[in-house]
């Protein structure tokens, strides 16, 4: 009567049942709304600039898979965060057939030659944001000012640059408020930068909308609070020391927090797992780093915005983290020693 | 860290499993039918099995001595029924491996009274007497652990044991049988702690229990005779609280170091239907014939707490209580760390606590694993505080030594807790098992190579 043959199984036989792509979709869905902003604020371009790297980071993601007869790894919704991600990073008048190079060594390079989801070292949308920055240095730092009147009935120029072509810029062109400040020394109100009325990159302009979605994922738990809260802690207790003492020379610290991608960054970027350490310690030294070094760049750097590279930086040290600094193991004293 | 260290009535990380207890908590323990035959192990705790001291043909009667300890880390085994024995044959174990077995044929109709030993009194019993008595009713850890009692309650020559624990927190989702033994032994379990007070030396003792059986804590307070130092803890629900260590620094805020046992910091910790069966066993000098056991999961029909005899067939168990067409999977012990069956013809052992079948719809687990993401999960669920992710990638490199020199892997109590949460379903604590097993087997011919 009793069936023969019983599967084994080794335990726990219960699991929590959430699973990495349930995470991946959820930070997907975190990032709709940095995308609906950006398209709001800046039209049809930014609309087309996302839409290519994600295109390009899917498609080569799927085609790498094809080629070393692996499974596709596409349906686990990582190549479409790194596609979003770069687009959401790139000004919104880039031309497309860049933003489609971009995506394609996103994945190519800053992930797939590592092994694939898991194995990266960089985050690889910000790999990609570094090799586009070597590469056109002028299309990168060309900025489109936000709320354009006919922003979503014109598409820029610049953006349907023919491949392989320099791109023409249309007259105008905005200039973000970190530049602003460093070359021109102009600042910008703190409203405007917490609500994206400013020009910057598709997806960095508005703090807000970008916090939320971080929200939202840390109370679904599936980020660490940590990093962004290192990140913006101590960007904001360097630069309010510096402001403290010089107020002229040194911008605010919620101006320092609210403007170019340090936002975005915190919320999005330097959270990513797999290039991020593990143990609730390490993250706090990996987000200040991060922090720390934004600061160091903006102000004393030769570039106005310093994010990404703080990030890829903190993302190279972040296997050190972690061999140094590790949880204090019940029952035994807490040691610090590389392994 | 040091500096935020408020005792919280619970220890560090942890998990939070859905309880599944509702559905046999209410239902009170109810005996099992004897089956035909018997089949008794020889190898059921932990240590050398015991030695058979009976003949193929011969009559025993329940409680008779049919097999004595094999040795300081063992105990013996009573006849759980009167009958004939059959035959002496090897008989599988859960463990896959086959162990030498009785087969025990009930008599039909027989009264089933229990063979009466020694007594032994709690007020004038030395400490020895009473270890010996908890050896020869051969009483093992019932909360699935199956440790020889005896051996755990000697208190080492230099330690002193301060305060014994018991531990009636069943953390593990489905079973009930501790939350029963509570609500309806507690005579048992107090004269129990009066001989492991006796034994161990230990001033008070605290039965810690978690809330969501607060109805055997308030049960228990109004029980708790006249006299003796016993205090009742509630402890908020957390897996895996039911782990020695995670108890007393539930209870004490006290870390055990790291390779060591409770008494380090001066507890003893025993469960607490090991406590009612020696309260039960010890004052007729009788020996351990049944347990009482969670016969539960949603391939079951007849869900309840059975007391059972110790030796009966799993198959016989299941067609009592009536199971599903399409089970898949039964487990013994917990879902956390119980056992998979893979053969029904294996018997109810000491340190079985629960039975759990499972259709195929039930199992949950996905058959597909994605490569760590290094998303932290584990590392906020262990409660050792170990880096799983990394010593599973570890594990994948087969570097078993930098495992157990660099992170702690010995320190594993193998709980579950990071393959229940991991998103990437990567079986961290099955690795986790086999490196342990490699790194102790590595370890013992290191060992032989100094000696020779």
């Amino acid at each position: 009567m009793l069936k023969k043959t019983l599967d084994i199984s080794s335990s726990p036989h219960i699991v929590k049942g959430r699973s990495t792509e349930d995470i991946m979709r959820n930070v997907v869905w975190a990032l709709l709304p940095v995308v609906f902003f950006s398209v709001y604020a800046f039209g049809l371009n930014a609309l087309l600039v996302i839409f290519t790297a994600t295109l390009a980071s899917v498609l080569t993601e799927h085609l790498l898979c094809k080629l070393s007869k692996k499974e596709t790894t596409v349906n686990d919704y990582s190549a479409i965060i790194t596609g979003i991600l770069l687009g959401l990073s790139l000004p919104p008048s880039f031309p497309l057939w860049m933003a489609f190079v971009g995506g394609v060594i996103g994945i190519a390079l800053g992930k797939y030659i590592f092994g694939g989801l898991g194995y990266n070292v960089f985050n690889p949308a910000l790999v990609a944001r570094a090799v586009l920055q070597a590469a056109f240095p002028v299309a990168i730092t060309t900025w489109y000012p936000a709320f354009l009147v006919d922003r979503f009935t014109t598409i820029s120029k610049s953006v349907l640059t023919f491949p392989f072509m320099e791109p023409q810029y249309d007259a105008i062109s905005g200039a973000t408020p970190l530049a602003a400040f460093k070359f021109d020394g102009v600042s910008t109100s703190t409203m405007e930068l917490a609500f994206g009325q400013v020009s910057g990159s598709a997806g960095e302009t508005c703090a807000i909308i970008i916090a939320l979605g971080g929200i939202y994922l840390i109370a679904r738990n599936m980020m660490s609070w940590r990093i962004p809260a290192a990140v913006l802690l101590s960007a904001f207790i360097l630069s309010g020391i510096l402001y403290l003492f010089n107020s002229e020379l040194y911008p605010s610290p919620s101006f320092m927090i609210l403007s170019g991608g340090l936002m975005l960054g915190a919320v999005f970027m330097a959270t990513d797992m797999v290039s991020s350490p593990i143990t609730p310690l390490g993250l706090w030294v990996y987000g200040a780093i991060i922090g720390i070094l934004t600061i160091v760049i903006r102000i004393w750097g030769g570039l106005s915005e310093g994010v990404m590279y703080s990030i890829l930086l903190a993302n190279a040290i972040s296997p050190h983290i972690d061999s140094v600094i590790k949880n204090r193991v019940y029952g035994t004293k807490r040691k610090i020693k590389a392994a | 860290m040091a500096f935020f260290n408020f005792h919280k009535n619970t220890f560090k990380h942890g998990i939070h499993p859905p309880e599944s207890k509702d559905e046999t908590n209410k239902l009170p323990i109810k005996q099992f039918p004897f089956p035909p035959v018997i089949i008794l192990p020889m190898a059921q705790h932990i240590g050398a099995p015991s030695q058979i001291v009976v003949r193929e043909g011969q009559e025993v009667h329940r409680g008779q001595l049919l097999a004595k300890a094999g040795g300081y880390v063992s105990v013996p085994l009573h006849a759980p029924v009167s009958g004939t024995i059959r035959k002496i044959a090897n008989v599988p174990t859960i463990s896959g491996k086959m162990s030498q077995g009785i087969f025990l044929e009930a008599f039909p109709s027989s009264t089933q009274e229990v063979l009466e030993g020694e007594p032994i009194d709690p007020e004038t019993a030395t400490p020895e007497e009473i270890l010996q008595g908890i050896q020869d009713a051969g009483i093992v850890g019932l909360g699935g652990a199956a440790f020889p009692t005896h051996v755990k309650l000697k208190v080492p020559d230099g330690k002193k044991c301060e305060t014994l624990i018991i531990n009636g927190v069943e953390c593990e989702p489905y079973l009930t049988t501790d939350h029963r033994v509570m609500l309806e032994q507690e005579n048992d379990i107090f004269t129990g702690i009066k001989y492991l007070l006796k034994s161990t030396g230990a001033k008070k003792a605290i039965i810690g229990i978690e809330s969501n059986k607060q109805d055997a804590a308030d049960y228990l307070e109004k029980y708790i005779p006249e006299g003796l130092p016993v205090s009742i803890k509630v402890l908020p629900v957390k897996y895996p609280q039911g782990a020695e260590k995670m108890l007393v620094t539930a209870i004490l805020g006290e870390e055990i170091p790291s390779g060591k046992l409770p008494i380090e910091v001066g507890v003893v910790v025993v469960n607490v239907a090991t406590t009612a069966e020696i309260g039960r066993l010890l004052p007729h000098g009788q020996g351990i014939q049944e347990r009482v056991i969670t016969i539960t999961g949603p391939g079951v029909k007849k869900k309840g707490n059975y007391t059972i005899p110790i030796g009966t067939p799993l198959r016989f168990v299941l067609e009592q209580v009536g199971v599903d067409e399409e089970i898949s999977e039964v487990y013994m012990g917990g879902p956390m760390m119980g056992v998979a069956v893979s053969n029904l013809n294996i018997s109810i052992v000491k340190g079985t606590s629960g039975i759990l079948v499972f259709t195929k719809k039930d199992v949950k687990r996905s058959p597909k694993t994605y490569p760590c993401i290094k998303c932290g999960a584990c590392v906020d669920a262990c409660p050792i505080l170990l880096n799983p992710s990394k010593l599973g990638i570890l594990a994948k490199f087969e570097a078993y030594d930098e495992m157990a020199s660099n992170y702690n892997l010995m320190d594993c109590f193998e709980c579950g807790s990071c393959s229940y949460v991991c998103p990437s379903h990567i079986p961290l604590v099955q690795y986790f098992r086999l490196s342990k097993q490699i790194v102790r087997k590595r370890e013992a011919i290191k060992k032989e190579k100094v000696d020779a």
